[in-house]
């Protein structure tokens, strides 16, 4: 199953996640229908589209839950179509999952704890640090309960007890939903810090605007199809996707 | 006191009145004729049926006066419940306490202390009622003093639950404090003053049942895992060590041995026996979730009394193994010689130190093997949840699908906690053992599973000091109070339904109260989310 790592396509690009006719069903309902996304390393590519279209289902099906019926997924050329969620996570790619999933019981600090749980040891100290440095709020929240942070705090906390595992691709499902102007614009700028220091990373939004502004490409994904792929700014100059996901004060 | 209804102030209805009585008077009725009025004597020759259809009458007439008094309550007769019940419960007090054998008859049931909590209630009614009056003599002129009292009525159960939490929250805080307390008055009990064999006695038992609860708070409270066949590592850690153990067994006649191996080498032996145990159930059945795991695990339990009982080569079946040895003390012996004719040629600890053989320090011996081992356990779950794998359980009993995002495998993380709840289960049932002297599958049965989960439920999932608090609440009183006979479990479960009514998370469980909040927001996403 194994291909050369780090195959190169038909582009000719180094692909990192490479998608390929993925379909996948809720039970008797299909919500994917022939998706095909490449990923490559260094980039942030974003995949927009309404509520219901399949983005969410997409980035899970990436982790293997629900499986994928049809298609294949392979990560640096690795077929991860069927392997179990945390082994596709201890090679190297992490996700803030859609609704933050942190632990509300536990403390800031436990859950970026666990966030570290396949990472080694000796990284922990300079994870946690950076992950303190990306959200200052943390380091002063980190004796707090999880569940009593607000919903930026929560989303912040997400993003970073994914970093704590020191990925090399980060999914990232829907971060700016339900927060404030402010805090989605504070946490798109971190993304692209995270790109910068070199993790790839995917992003599913909603939130077309930002999302497109901030990706080096994009696809734009109605009814589990991918309609349309470019790069950001094609994707934000196109008449479509303004008139559908564009217009209407996001 | 029907009676004085109609003079009251406000229209009464009179029908609803007599079908509240009526129904209670049947609920009563229902309820006790069955437990009550049917006893199954033990007669020279057989048994007999004794029909005490008296005290099934008595505790119909206390359900209508207690309900009667309820009721005037409710329409405000407080000075007629305060003077009757006080009444009552004067008379209650005078005959119990000066009575003598003349008066007995003429009170309701046998039990003494049944009749002191007759009088206890009459009394707590009649102070009940006057606070009240007092209460509404004052407000008077706003002229609302209905509508007052049903406020009151209302605000007061929330109080108690908002003290209740101050006071887990409380617990929690000072945890150390009182585990430091808790710690040094259990290793002075046996030599505090009033301690007599039947208390120490007691305090083993209640201490076994602490240590099974932490070993089982370990799978539920900290894993999540909904566990109803502990009872199955309890009775392979006791089998493990009573096979090896005593002369009697089969397994060690089959292999040769004339001398049975030590407590002290057969506990890490028996705690390995129920991991594996622990671990070769789980194996197939963890990837089940919630109810469907409680009913494996349940059918797990009887699996191995079932198997206990019919391996008869083995195990002796119903018939179980006896003579097993108490632990060894510091390598000597701790048996008296008198009934051990196979012990001659070993040295008792109590000759090597030259005392007399006194079954009271045998007694001693097993409360502090027994607090040391509950103890390890305490120690154990306090320390591992600060370690990765027991936060890795925290963290599966919170979410599973966030665990598995962060790369954590959820399979063998609760293999883990199924196998270490299940090897503290393999040490408190060599102890058994031990204790007993004698094991058969009749100890092992599906009652024992649910007993250590109410002593987890009870004192609140994951609360160390909430598991000590139910242990001796379900099985420290059950025992001291066992002057109660039959009613004692009356007593267990009514106390149950109203710890459950007024504390529905456990005694001295503290949540945060965003959790449930979170819970309903997260839910709420994934149904919108594309």
């Amino acid at each position: 199953m194994t291909e050369a790592a780090g195959a190169e396509t038909r582009s000719g690009r180094d692909v990192m996640l490479d998608i390929r006719g993925v379909e996948t069903f809720y039970g008797r309902i299909q919500a994917l229908r022939g998706v095909d996304i490449e990923v490559c390393r260094g980039e942030i590519v974003t995949l927009i589209g309404a509520n219901g279209a399949g983005k969410s289902t997409l980035l899970m099906t990436v982790c293997g839950d629900p499986r994928a019926a049809a298609g294949r997924i392979t990560l640096d050329g690795v077929d991860i179509t069927y392997k179990a969620t945390f082994e596709i996570v201890r090679m190297g790619l992490a996700q803030a999952p859609e609704g933050r999933r942190i632990f509300p019981r536990m403390t800031v600090r436990e859950n970026l704890q666990l966030g570290a749980t396949t990472g080694d040891e000796e990284h922990f100290d300079g994870d946690l640090e950076r992950v303190y440095d990306l959200f200052p709020i943390l380091r002063n929240r980190a004796d707090q309960r999880g569940g009593t942070l607000s919903g930026g705090e929560q989303q912040m906390l997400a993003i970073g007890r994914a970093l704590m595992s020191r990925p090399r691709l980060l999914l990232l499902d829907e971060p700016s939903l339900g927060l404030a102007p402010m805090i989605v614009k504070q946490i798109f700028e971190v993304v692209a810090e995270i790109n910068n220091a070199g993790t790839t990373v995917f992003l599913v939004e909603q939130n077309a605007y930002h999302a497109l502004r901030l990706a080096d490409r994009g696809y734009v994904m109605a009814n589990g199809r991918i309609i349309l792929s470019g790069t950001g700014e094609e994707l934000l100059a196109n008449a479509e996707v303004r008139a559908a996901y564009l217009e209407g004060g996001h | 006191m029907a009676a004085t209804i109609p003079h009251a102030g406000r229209p009464v209805d009179r029908r609803g009145i007599l079908i509240e009585l009526g129904g209670t008077a049947l609920v009563v009725f229902a309820l006790t004729v069955s437990l009550v009025g049917f006893h199954i004597k033990d007669i020279s020759g057989g048994i007999a049926l004794d029909l005490r259809f008296v005290d099934v009458a008595s505790a119909v007439a206390i359900a209508i006066v207690v309900r009667g008094w309820l009721i005037l309550m409710r329409h405000g007769h407080h000075r007629v419940v305060a003077a009757s019940a006080a009444a009552v419960a004067a008379v209650l007090v005078v005959s119990l306490l000066f009575g003598g054998a003349g008066v007995q008859p003429w009170l309701p049931f046998k039990a003494q202390l049944l009749q002191w909590l007759l009088a206890v209630l009459s009394a707590g009614f009649a102070i009940g009622s006057a606070v009240r009056m007092a209460r509404e003599r004052r407000p008077v002129l706003s002229g609302a003093g209905a509508a007052q009292d049903g406020a009151q009525d209302g605000a007061a159960p929330d109080e108690q639950a908002a003290l209740m939490d101050r006071v887990s929250a409380q617990v929690q805080r000072n945890a150390l404090w009182i585990g430091a307390v808790l710690f040094l008055a259990a290793a002075a009990f046996p030599f505090m003053p009033g301690v007599n064999l039947q208390y120490l006695d007691i305090a083993v038992l209640v201490l076994t049942y602490i240590m099974l609860g932490w070993g089982l708070n370990i799978v539920v409270g900290l894993a999540g895992l909904l566990d109803l066949g502990y009872v199955a590592f309890y009775a392979v850690g006791a089998y493990s060590f009573a096979l090896f153990a005593s002369p009697d067994s089969p397994l060690l006649q089959d292999l040769g041995w004339t001398e049975g191996v030590s407590f002290w080498l057969c506990l890490p032996f028996a705690g390995l026996m129920a991991a594996l145990a622990g671990v070769a159930l789980g194996f197939p059945v963890l990837r089940l979730r919630g109810d469907y795991l409680a009913i494996v695990t349940l059918g797990f339990g009887e699996m191995i009394r079932v198997t206990l009982l019919n391996f008869y080569s083995l195990t002796k079946g119903p018939d179980g193994i006896s003579n097993i040895p108490p632990p060894s003390l510091l390598g000597y012996s701790t048996q008296s010689k008198m009934d051990e004719e196979t012990l001659e040629n070993t040295t008792e600890f109590h000759t090597a130190m030259g005392w007399e053989f006194d079954q009271a320090d045998t007694t001693i011996l097993l409360y502090f093997v027994i607090l040391a081992m509950a103890l390890a356990t305490n120690f154990f779950t306090v320390r591992v949840r600060k370690l990765p794998v027991g936060r890795a359980w925290e963290a599966l009993r919170e979410d599973e699908i966030a665990c598995r995002s962060l790369g954590i495998n959820p399979t063998n993380t609760k293999l883990t906690a199924f196998g270490f709840g299940a090897m503290f289960g393999g040490f408190a049932g060599s102890f058994f053992a031990t204790r007993q002297t004698f094991v058969s599958p009749e100890s092992f049965t599906f009652i024992e599973s649910a007993v250590i989960l109410a002593i987890v439920v009870l004192g609140g999932f994951g609360s160390q000091i909430g598991v000590v608090v139910a242990a001796f609440l379900l099985i420290g009183l059950p025992e001291i109070f066992r002057e109660l006979q039959e009613y004692r479990m009356l007593f267990f479960g009514g106390s149950m339904v109203l710890i459950m009514l007024w504390r529905p998370a456990g005694l001295l469980a503290h949540r945060e109260p965003t959790i449930r909040m979170h819970g309903r927001r997260a839910r709420a996403s994934t149904g919108s989310g594309g």
